[in-house]
């Protein structure tokens, strides 16, 4: 079965890496963590994202930006904040996105 | 008129790890139940029991306001903000994660559980400097009366966070009543009982059962036994 395409946008390298390995630990999710817009952008290109989590650090610009991009690109994309960084709301917050 | 929720304490989830036993009233970790997510802006709730000396390792948050409460024995606490500290019965502490923080907290005693509520709010702003906050309280300040143990103000009695919200928590002997109003247009208020029987508009609740009740401006909350509650006073949009 195809993995779930997961992209996770933080700015606080060690607490992305926290969300990437609690998004992997789930054997049927893949998660990609980019700490830029940039990162962020150039990885939309490469895989076919369900989902983007926007965790700590992404202020309101950053945010707005990237929500027209991933749209424009893809309509139907979830985009959800992230709140908490790499804890136990994470599995929930992607099941509600995937529903 | 008021609308109200029930949660019975048989309901919450559950995760036995052993050396933890958490009671959740939200979906958290491996608990997952879509019509369990959230109270408004209270998004965890969770009931821990800790096994002596053991305890959470080191793990980060971010962007959440979080809130300890110890019901019995003694939890320590260790961030990356350099804080160590021991809270205790009677103490509460705040933490806002904001842009990100590292934490541990252990069960202090070497010979006894502790047994503590954690609860997350949602911020009412993102990406704000992490901070710490600590206070003791009186108990007897508790004694059928209502007691503010959080609110938005850092002036105000008990510890602030960075949302409109306001916790306040009462020990009330039997037939014991008090009115609450509730503090902001737009909030509610998610009441849990710690101990014994308490009364909310006509509501029978026992032990670690919860009523949220929104869509009004005040209530009448009466103990049915000597019971302990905690009220959780929450905007229910943010």
């Amino acid at each position: 079965m195809e993995k779930i395409q997961i992209l996770v946008v933080g700015r606080h390298p060690e607490i992305l890496a926290t969300v990437v390995r609690l998004v992997n630990s789930n054997p049927y999710w893949n998660a990609t963590g980019c700490l830029s817009d940039e990162e962020a952008i150039a990885a939309f290109k490469e895989l076919d994202f369900k989902v983007v989590l926007l965790g700590g650090g992404v202020d309101g610009t950053s945010e707005s930006l990237l929500n027209t991009h991933f749209t424009t690109i893809k309509p139907d994309i979830k985009i959800v904040q992230h709140f908490g960084g790499g804890s136990g709301l994470l599995s929930a917050e992607i099941f509600e996105a995937l529903k | 008129m008021a609308k109200t929720i029930l949660h019975k304490a048989d309901t919450r989830g559950h995760a036995d790890h052993g050396w933890l036993h958490s009671y959740q009233s939200f979906s958290f970790a491996g608990y997952y139940n879509p019509e369990r997510m959230n109270f408004g802006a209270l998004r965890v709730l969770n009931d821990d029991t800790v096994d002596p000396g053991m305890g959470f390792g080191k793990h980060p948050h971010d962007n959440m306001e979080i809130i300890s409460i110890p019901l019995e024995g003694d939890l320590e606490h260790k961030d990356s903000m350099n804080n160590v500290a021991v809270i205790k019965n009677g103490d509460i502490q705040a933490m806002s994660a904001g842009t990100g923080i590292f934490h541990s907290e252990y069960n202090f005693d070497r010979t006894s559980e502790v047994k503590f509520l954690q609860i997350w709010i949602y911020p009412n702003k993102r990406n704000v400097e992490p901070r710490y906050d600590q206070v003791s309280l009186n108990l007897n300040d508790r004694h059928n009366k209502l007691q503010q143990v959080v609110s938005p103000n850092p002036d105000d009695a008990g510890v602030w966070i960075h949302q409109d919200a306001w916790f306040h928590l009462g020990k009330f002997d039997k037939g014991v009543s008090a009115e609450y109003a509730i503090k902001k247009e737009g909030n509610g208020v998610y009441a849990f009982v710690l101990s014994g029987d308490v009364i909310i508009n006509g509501e029978t609740l026992n032990s670690r059962d919860a009523l949220g009740i929104w869509d009004t401006d005040q209530f009448t909350i009466e103990a049915g036994t000597d019971a302990e509650f905690l009220l959780i006073d929450v905007p229910m949009k943010f």
